[in-house]
């Protein structure tokens, strides 16, 4: 099979395009850097507004490696808006069950179990170059529609240049270099951003003294689709272990080496497998598909927005792997980022819209950092006495229920609430639910046709839930009106009332009672409207 | 509420004697763990975060 690795071909090889041969630079709506998984979602989401995008990457092909392999609810939901969410679900393995081992003990297990009336699951490990191969899938798809997406392969950025009203793009190809303008360039091109290096942006935030040994195996073995983590293992000893399982019989194993070692000698299969076999048992079969080590960082950028530059995922942000907030939460960027970036060039939204993005992302992105920080503090313990509490907090946790809590191998990822944000209206209703309280992603309900979720995003929708509403106008800015029986679900995460859906599915207001002027005023405040 | 710090346990010497009893016959890291496992035990009891931080203010001197 392993001449038929996904990333092993050329998905969109170099061809040229006429802007290679125009004699003045031609200018682009938006270009955007990087098809990882952020680059692409960003693409297919401007695609589908209808804004004219290019998308730059070095490379021609998917991810090699297993790298992100664990997608929450909230992106899943993201990626239903953008349609591919199905197929990721119907390849990715769903998961619920953790289990927590110090020493050779387990000491104690958990079930996310999700709550019902969610059409996605709470996580599914799906290898990323699965991810980045459907996203790729679903472009051609809307290309194929008529969507104004361009995909340019081996076209590698060079410079940059910043402009009051665009930015420049020089671009390396095999047949030589060219130059591009764009109104907006968004930069998704990872942790090692070069577009962050050619700008001199400072990317600040703590580096762990660490090193992870990650390897994908495949093997035929009889583990239970299960997230198990190992606190100090007789297979490694004073260090950690993860095991959770992909698609396609891959395992992936996660193994902390320390921070004195080489990482050349460590990659090598001849250190690698011992390791392995010492985990897996001497008789378990298995070959290595992929072996990185890293080391990992908690830092964001300053600020995401620079002027005509933005950027989105670990380009603007980097987090330790523990809890899988990295590409989960580059995709909720994306999300954030399109539909203003819509608003903006259409002459619907003034330019400042934009910095409700870097606002809101940065918030989010500082409680990424704060929650994967104290994972990294729990399961590599900076001191002794750190250590001597953590040990004590896995020792109490076998028996006592209490201690089970402080436990943290990772708090995996939800979306968060962008309380506070200058989008938002005052609450209207302080006595309904909590968890749609303004900023709040919506949760999703079981309806009698489907699925809430599916019925709103990409447009800001009114959402009238046992109360009577009518269709209102704003301007050049559409607004859908959906109108629903209050059942037992809706009652208990909505209550009744009015509410206003942005189109990334975050909620901007909500009422008791339906007002046109109320609803205009938080438009026009969600859209950056409001001097 | 707020953090007594005035006395009140009812045998003081009993408690302190209690104490130094659990730790006899340990070593430094074994001691050093049981002190570790009983203030998590003591704060989740407590379980007030006002508290807790008044504890450790206190404690810090």
């Amino acid at each position: 099979m392993a001449d038929a690795k996904i990333f092993d071909q050329q998905l969109y090889p170099y061809q040229r395009h006429p802007d290679q041969d125009a004699s003045a630079p031609v200018r682009h709506p938006v270009i955007v850097v990087g098809a990882g998984p952020v680059g692409l979602a960003t693409a297919i989401d401007l695609g589908l507004h209808g804004v004219p995008v290019v998308l730059l990457d070095d490379n021609d092909r998917v991810s090699t490696g297993s790298r992100a392999i664990c997608f929450a609810k909230r992106p899943l939901e993201i990626f239903d808006r953008l349609g591919c969410g199905q197929q990721m679900v119907d390849k990715g393995v769903v998961w619920n069950v953790g289990k927590v081992f110090m020493g050779e003990r387990q000491v104690y297990d958990f079930n996310l179990l999700p709550e019902g009336g969610h059409r996605r699951p709470a996580f599914i490990n799906l290898q990323q170059y699965y991810v980045e191969q459907m996203l790729l899938d679903r472009l051609r798809d809307l290309q194929g529609q008529g969507a104004p997406i361009q995909l340019r392969g081996k076209s590698r950025v060079s410079a940059i240049g910043q402009h009051e009203d665009h930015a420049t793009v020089e671009i390396d190809t095999p047949e030589g270099p060219y130059e591009l303008e764009a109104d907006w360039l968004i930069a998704c091109d990872g942790a090692g951003s070069p577009t962050r290096k050619m700008l001199g942006l400072d990317f600040v935030g703590r580096v762990f003294e660490d090193n992870f040994l990650i390897a994908d195996v495949t093997m035929q073995a009889d583990f239970p689709t299960e997230r198990w983590f190992w606190f100090d293992p007789p297979f490694n000893p004073g260090q950690s272990a993860l095991l959770h399982k992909q698609p396609d019989g891959v395992w992936r194993i996660d193994l902390q080496l320390g921070w004195d070692i080489d990482k050349e000698v460590e990659k090598r299969p001849e250190n690698v497998i011992p390791r392995i076999k010492a985990m897996l048992g001497e008789d378990v079969e298995f070959a290595l598909e992929w072996v990185s080590v890293y080391t990992f960082q908690c830092r964001r950028m300053e600020r995401f927005r620079h002027g005509r530059v933005i950027f989105a995922g670990d380009s603007a942000h980097q987090v330790s792997p523990f809890g899988a907030r990295g590409a989960n939460s580059g995709i909720q960027d994306a999300d954030n980022l399109c539909w203003k970036l819509k608003l903006v060039l259409d002459g619907s939204a003034p330019e400042t819209l934009l910095d409700s993005y870097d606002a809101e992302r940065l918030y989010g992105a500082e409680e990424n950092i704060l929650n994967s920080t104290r994972s990294t503090d729990f399961i590599t313990p900076k001191s002794e006495i750190s250590r001597i509490f953590r040990d004590a907090a896995l020792h109490l946790s076998e028996r006592h229920a209490f201690a089970r809590p402080f436990v943290n191998s990772g708090r995996l990822s939800v979306p968060c609430t962008y309380d506070g944000s200058a989008l938002n209206t005052a609450d209207a209703m302080p006595e309904a639910p909590a968890r749609t309280r303004p900023g709040s992603p919506c949760p999703d309900a079981e309806l009698p046709d489907g699925f809430l979720l599916d019925r709103l995003g990409g447009r800001f929708t009114v959402l009238a839930i046992g109360t009577d509403a009518k269709p209102v106008e704003a301007g050049d800015i559409p607004i859908d009106l959906i109108a629903l029986a209050p059942s037992e679900t809706l009652a208990e995460r909505y209550g009744t009332g009015i509410y206003l859906i942005r189109p990334d599915q975050h909620i901007a207001a909500r009422w008791p009672a339906f007002d046109a002027r109320a609803i205009r005023e938080a438009i026009a405040r969600a859209t950056g409207n409001t001097p | 509420m707020s953090l007594n710090l005035q006395p009140n346990l009812s045998s003081p010497d009993d408690a302190y004697a209690m104490l130094l009893e659990a730790h006899e016959g340990l070593t430094k890291d074994q001691s050093d763990a049981l002190n570790a496992r009983l203030i998590l035990v003591l704060m989740n009891h407590i379980g007030d975060m006002e508290v807790l931080r008044e504890a450790l203010e206190a404690a810090r001197g």
